[in-house]
């Protein structure tokens, strides 16, 4: 019924290497710049937390608004350049990233906040050496989910990115238009293995970011 | 915006088969049915796991393939299987390209957030209260429909919001397979480079999509008991589970 040619892929590997390469950078630069963007409106809600819920609700409304929809409202404009894809998967990323950043950063105790104030930290830098490291657990949570989320949104990318973007995503396309089943779950099985690999990883980088709940782990 | 609103202004978009009316309709009737679909799934097993706290591993793992599959995927995945069984089950190969992928991509990226909400929000339901309604002598149908369920509602109305929202985008997608609804604006609107049908259904899908996150939240916040909103208030929940991944 499905007839899956392993000696096409086997054939084709440098197209699956560079597929793969562009899915990294559409997952990479939306991410970066869109944890950029919350982490910046995360440190506003400190200070001033009556912008939470105007930034809850603007981040929540781009982030309701169905995928196919967000990429193809930029053609018109941004043609079939990377930015039709970029633009987005970055505010795809907000909604989660803010919501997580906020959370974290105000799970800090005050009794910590009041400890590293009477210790003579500047705003600044308790900032950056107590609220940022304790957030680390909730910050990484929201940067998984977005990250697996963006994998996914990358392959529905493709349908309007012809063969210009999509990762992943263009082998779907490519596999329907001319019913080749090989290519389609290439893609498809290609980034669902994609979307575990690097939920892996951010694991591994959330142990090493947060050292001391691993020694807790282990006197406990 | 010229063209957006010629093509909400030509006639002939708002009648026969590929007008407004009929498209937001496949769209919505689409979405609802997946959804009742997934339902008959996801509660029951939602609610036994969340009643009696057993195959709780079960629930978390469907969570987690939920989230890291992509319904763009799912869909595609099912299309070549779809045609496959259409000369061995019977039905219509153009069942198998247009419908049936579409359709049960839907209701399968529907399953885990109901699925969710059920067990988490009868597990949030504080153990004295069905204790102690076990103690006055309710059985536990009645503990389940009568404490359990009426405080876990807000929680499962989220739930469905999630799904709802994950069908809308799902089914858009669906109609690069040739399904129909709203998506064909866009699809036909990119083909044939006429801005104001692909901007006619951005449009179109955005407010359908809104409009159902903007009911569905008026109603969980209507369905929370005041003594709850009060004690939880209403601030914004950080998410460690399940999203949306279209």
């Amino acid at each position: 019924m499905i007839e899956i040619r392993w000696d096409w892929i086997a054939g084709h590997l440098d197209d699956v290497a560079e597929k793969t390469w562009q899915h990294l950078q559409l997952l990479v630069i939306p991410m970066l710049a869109g944890f950029a963007i919350a982490f910046a409106l995360a440190v506003l809600a400190l200070r001033r937390p009556g912008t939470i819920g105007p930034v809850t609700a603007v981040t929540g409304l781009l982030y309701t608004i169905p995928s196919l929809a967000a990429f193809a409202v930029l053609i018109p404009i941004t043609g079939l350049s990377l930015m039709t894809a970029i633009i987005p998967l970055t505010t795809y990323t907000l909604l989660i990233l803010y919501v997580n950043t906020v959370a974290g950063l105000r799970s800090v105790p005050a009794e910590v906040n009041e400890a590293a104030d009477a210790m003579g930290y500047t705003a600044g830098s308790r900032l950056w050496h107590v609220q940022l490291p304790l957030a680390v657990p909730l910050i990484m949570a929201g940067v998984r989910v977005a990250a697996v989320t963006t994998i996914g949104l990358v392959t529905v990318a493709a349908i309007i990115g012809g063969n210009r973007f999509g990762g992943l995503g263009q082998f779907i396309t490519e596999g329907l238009q001319t019913d080749f089943d090989t290519k389609i779950y290439l893609g498809a099985i290609g980034s669902v293995i994609l979307a575990f690999v690097v939920d892996g990883v951010l694991v591994g980088v959330q142990r090493l970011l947060t050292p001391w709940s691993r020694a807790r782990g282990r006197e406990g | 915006m010229e063209q957006l609103l010629a093509f909400f202004g030509d006639a002939a978009n708002w009648q026969n088969e590929t007008g407004i009316p009929n498209r937001l309709l496949e769209h919505i009737l689409i979405s609802l049915l997946a959804v009742l679909t997934a339902s008959l799934v996801a509660l029951p097993l939602g609610f036994y796991i969340g009643h009696t706290g057993r195959l709780q591993v079960l629930g978390i793992n469907i969570a987690n393939i939920g989230r890291a599959v992509p319904s763009y995927a799912v869909m595609v995945m099912l299309l070549p299987v779809m045609l496959g069984l259409a000369p061995v089950l019977g039905y219509d190969p153009r069942l198998g390209l247009r419908f049936l992928p579409i359709f049960l991509a839907m209701v399968l990226l529907a399953i885990p957030p109901i699925l969710v909400a059920a067990y988490a929000g009868l597990q949030a339901v504080d153990r004295d209260l069905t204790e102690s309604s076990r103690g006055m002598g309710l059985t536990e149908t009645q503990i389940l429909t009568r404490v359990e369920l009426p405080l876990a509602l807000p929680v499962l109305v989220g739930g469905f919001r999630v799904a709802l929202l994950q069908v809308i985008a799902t089914a858009t997608i669906g109609a690069f397979l040739a399904g129909g609804g709203l998506g064909r604006y866009i699809i036909d609107g990119i083909a044939r480079r006429d801005d104001g049908m692909l901007y006619g259904g951005v449009v179109l899908v955005a407010v359908l999509a809104i409009g159902t996150d903007v009911t569905l939240s008026w109603l969980q916040r209507r369905l929370t008991p005041a003594g709850v909103r009060m004690a939880t208030g209403s601030a914004a929940s950080p998410s460690t589970g399940p999203m949306r991944a279209t």
